[in-house]
């Protein structure tokens, strides 16, 4: 008897004659670095055990080695995506630790900027959730549309993806010259170009008749897991930190949150698609609204520290509430940076959504769950 | 890795380091609004209803619970191991938070203590949405430890709040801290096979710095 002693999953467990034991990833391109490990008793998912941590990188221990300016590149790699949204609570805090003041001006570029990403990461989310349904338009077109606001974000920050645009007291550079016309022009093209998004995808019978009634997240569960975001609203919770608890500027712009009732995969997979008409309309009303001149960042001492304090800011990011706990000790390290990040607490209605769907809902389902590996693992 | 001067300073005398950095203490320090002493009824203005959830607590649990602080939108609660199970029960029942936000490990070494600090918020109570309520409680710590098998424990939350379970799983892996009453208290992100300390205690050193 001297089988070796597998990791959970790697075994074929046989607990019954029925159940297979299955693993999911975690280099399977659908899933994501992850993996999850499912049982199944013919068609049917039994039990569900995700199984995250492939690319862990230790973001909040590197975060206690470096100072409060040098975190901040490293600190949006979770989701390069999304990197504006990520760094938003951290660059937050440590203004609240540091008694910075920012500018007008710079508040309003930020939630531009931030709703651009939300915009550039859910695009890149839909585009993989249409290849997971097999359905290879929805996978050219977002990845197509995408390219319109990032050209924006780099005229803006100067990098494609990663941008590093946020720092404590502002960001980094103002914008360049007549980028208010260009951002409103292509912005008004990518929302015309989502709608029709509609025809072939969202009220697409085929999309209706895999999504619908899968992977239901009831409203009383939606609460008592503490998911968050897409997943939280699509169970009839209207809960976006944007309205509620409104950081910057977003309690003087123009906007509604989308909620709906159903809880089911196509539910959670509209949400984020209303969601970017939303910040088509953040966006245009941020410009309007915006000051015109003045500076866009404090100045900085070298090295700046923070008393004995501790913080937590949250914002909503292109997945949910993203909170950032910060504690200082008059270092100009931070003693402890602990990102919570939406992908990790939804993660846990996984299990919930899965037990007793068919095996062939599990790629719908799971990427409606707006889940990024990286982000999870941190 | 055992003893560095960095460590030992923690929380007692910061101005230890370098001269060059000497002369910018005193600005931040300054603009901080109030400072966490214990009694926040001698400052003027304190938000109201922050400080009304903060006294039903303390009300409740005497000197088992003590107000870290009081600012806007955010209620610190500092608890002692014991009584952390009845103060949540408190706060889910009567208080009306429903979730927690995130539950995050801090290690503080020169205490010997470490830190485990939940945030808890609601979806369900509209008084309470810009709220978060800071339950933090202190495990005893351990120079040698071995995760699950020594008197670093607390109890876990996993039976009032069901969305502690993944986040006190994380904290049980990344500082150790063992949960009482948890019903899964597997690795998460570390590999299976990890075998050196957890990592976010202060004296697991990143490799080459």
């Amino acid at each position: 008897m001297s089988t070796p002693i597998l990791p959970p999953g790697l075994a074929i467990q046989k607990a019954d004659e029925r159940i297979m034991t299955l693993n999911v990833g975690p280099q399977h391109p659908g899933s994501g670095h992850m993996r999850i490990i499912v049982q199944i008793d013919g068609d049917y998912i039994v039990a569900c055990d995700p199984d995250p941590g492939y690319v862990h990188r230790g973001e909040e221990k590197m975060a206690e080695y470096r100072n409060y300016v040098l975190n901040v590149p490293h600190l949006e790699r979770p989701v390069i995506h999304d990197s504006c949204n990520v760094l938003y609570p951290y660059v937050l805090g440590v203004e609240e630790l540091l008694g910075l003041e920012v500018t007008e001006r710079a508040k309003y570029i930020r939630v531009i900027a931030a709703e651009l990403n939300r915009c550039v990461y859910t695009m890149y989310w839909l585009a993989i959730y249409g290849i997971f349904l097999g359905h290879s338009t929805m996978f050219m077109w977002p990845a197509g549309d995408r390219e319109l606001l990032i050209d924006l974000l780099e005229k803006m920050t100067g990098a494609r993806v990663t941008h590093s645009y946020f720092i404590p007291g502002g960001i980094r550079n103002d914008l360049p010259a007549n980028f208010e016309d260009v951002c409103l022009r292509q912005v008004n093209y990518f929302e015309k170009r989502i709608k029709e998004y509609a025809d072939v995808f969202y009220e697409n019978p085929i999309l209706i008749s895999r999504t619908e009634k899968t992977g239901v997240l009831t409203r009383e569960n939606a609460i008592r897991l503490g998911t968050t975001g897409s997943v939280l609203r699509a169970s009839g919770v209207d809960y976006d930190v944007r309205k509620k608890e409104p950081y910057d500027v977003y309690d003087e712009l123009d906007f509604e949150t989308n909620v709906m009732k159903s809880g089911d995969s196509y539910a959670r997979s509209r949400i984020p698609w209303l969601d970017m008409m939303e910040s088509c309309r953040i966006i245009r009303d941020a410009l309007q609204k915006m000051p015109k001149s003045g500076s866009v960042r404090v100045k900085l001492k070298p090295n700046p520290k923070g008393g004995f304090d501790s913080v937590y800011k949250r914002v909503e990011s292109g997945r949910g509430a993203l909170g950032c706990y910060i504690v200082s000790d008059k270092k100009p390290e931070p003693y402890r940076v602990k990102l919570s990040v939406p992908s990790f607490r939804n993660l846990i209605a996984l299990p919930h959504l899965l037990i007793g769907e068919k095996l062939g809902n599990m790629p719908s389902t799971y990427w409606s769950l707006n889940y990024w590996p990286v982000e999870a693992d941190r | 890795m055992s003893s560095e001067p960095k460590k030992e300073a923690v929380e007692k005398k910061p101005e230890d380091s370098k001269p060059t950095n000497d002369k910018t203490t005193e600005k931040p320090a300054a603009t901080k609004p109030a400072p966490k002493k214990v009694p926040p009824k001698e400052e003027p203005e304190l938000p109201a209803f922050e400080k009304g959830i903060a006294d039903k607590i303390i009300e409740n649990f005497g000197e088992k619970t003590t107000i870290s602080f009081v600012k806007p939108d955010r209620v610190g609660i500092k608890v002692g191991r014991d009584a952390v199970h009845d103060v949540a029960e408190f706060a889910r029942d009567v208080l009306n938070y429903d979730h927690v936000d995130s539950v995050s490990g801090v290690d503080y070494p020169a205490d010997k203590e470490i830190e485990v600090v939940y945030h808890l918020s609601s979806y369900t109570d509209p008084t309470l949405s810009r709220q978060i309520l800071e339950l933090a409680t202190r495990a005893q710590r351990e120079d040698k430890p071995i995760p699950g098998n020594d008197a670093t424990r607390l109890p876990s939350l996993r039976d009032i709040f069901y969305s502690v379970e993944f986040h006190e799983r994380e904290v049980f892996e990344m500082l150790g801290v063992y949960f009482e009453g948890h019903p899964d208290n597997r690795r998460l992100l570390l590999p299976e096979d990890w075998a050196d300390l957890p990592p976010l205690r202060k004296d697991f050193r990143n490799k080459g710095r």
